[in-house]
């Protein structure tokens, strides 16, 4: 028993280190958009490919944050958040599925 | 479709007349307005969901359904915890009594014609809700999450209005 927790730890701590070498060696960041009143809020400067966004959605009705051309589709329910990292570098036009009216540009560097 | 626009805008003028009224509202009539004009629009749109074999017409009715219910729940939640207790009024009797009447003329219509001429309602409809909220009751609210919760509608309402005049496009 004494063997299999100290082997357990050792494989956790082992785990936790890859992590933060990964974390470490892409160098990712998490940006912030804010949904409200059927807007989306500005988008984030200077992301790149691995980042994360958050979304918020503090509207009351469900959304989406979807690039037109589906490189991302994330689903945001009423008063939640969602998010997504992104894989592909480029100029994205973010539109809801729901309410055609909402669209942002959203620009990815490599 | 100038015939489409027309009963558009006699739509328009005849449900404006229900707020023409009374212009001051107290946040518990504001209330049951607010959750009556909800109530019509989702009932409209399970009447189209029963009815059209339209798959954009299908998609928008869901969507009003489901965002308008969205709305209404969060409104009950808010009169709840704020203690305000819906108060009936001439404003949401006369809004009723106008859907029974668009519900029993669309009620009789089938295909596209019932698909044109609720798309056409949903126009006129949302217009009507929009000028009223911008108009009479967002000025009234007196509740300041009330009145959010009201601006958040109009935002919402509005993108509906314009959702259902790009739907109007191909269903004429």
């Amino acid at each position: 028993m004494p063997h299999l927790t100290r082997r357990a730890a050792l494989l956790a701590v082992g785990g936790t280190m890859a992590a933060l070498a990964r974390t470490a060696r892409a160098e990712t960041r998490t940006h912030a958009v804010l949904i409200d009143k059927m807007k989306f809020g500005p988008m984030p400067s200077g992301v790149r490919v691995g980042d994360t966004i958050v979304w918020t959605n503090r509207d009351p009705v469900r959304h989406t944050a979807t690039a037109r051309d589906k490189s991302f589709d994330v689903d945001l329910p009423a008063n939640a958040e969602g998010r997504g990292t992104l894989t592909k570098a480029g100029s994205f036009d973010v539109i809801c599925r729901f309410h055609p009216g909402m669209t942002a540009k959203l620009a990815v560097a490599p | 479709m100038p015939r489409l626009l027309i009963l558009a805008a006699a739509l328009a003028m005849s449900a404006t007349t229900a707020f023409a009224h009374d212009a001051k509202f107290s946040d518990p009539q504001i209330a049951h307005v607010a959750y009556t004009a909800g109530q019509i629009d989702v009932d409209a749109a399970k009447l189209a969901l029963a009815k059209t074999g339209n798959a954009e017409v299908r998609a928008f009715a869901e969507l009003m359904a489901r965002d308008h219910a969205a709305v209404n729940d969060k409104a009950l939640a808010l009169v709840k915890r704020l203690n305000v207790k819906p108060e009936a009024n001439g404003t949401s009797a006369s809004l009723t009594k106008q859907a029974k009447q668009t519900e029993k003329r669309l009620k009789k219509l089938s295909g596209a014609a019932f698909d044109r001429a609720y798309v056409a309602n949903e126009i006129a409809y949302h217009r009507t809700v929009n000028q009223a909220l911008s108009g009479a009751l967002i000025p009234s609210a007196h509740n300041s999450e009330l009145k959010a919760l009201l601006e958040t509608g109009l935002a919402l309402f509005t993108a509906h209005q314009t959702h259902a005049e790009h739907l109007a496009q191909t269903v004429k």
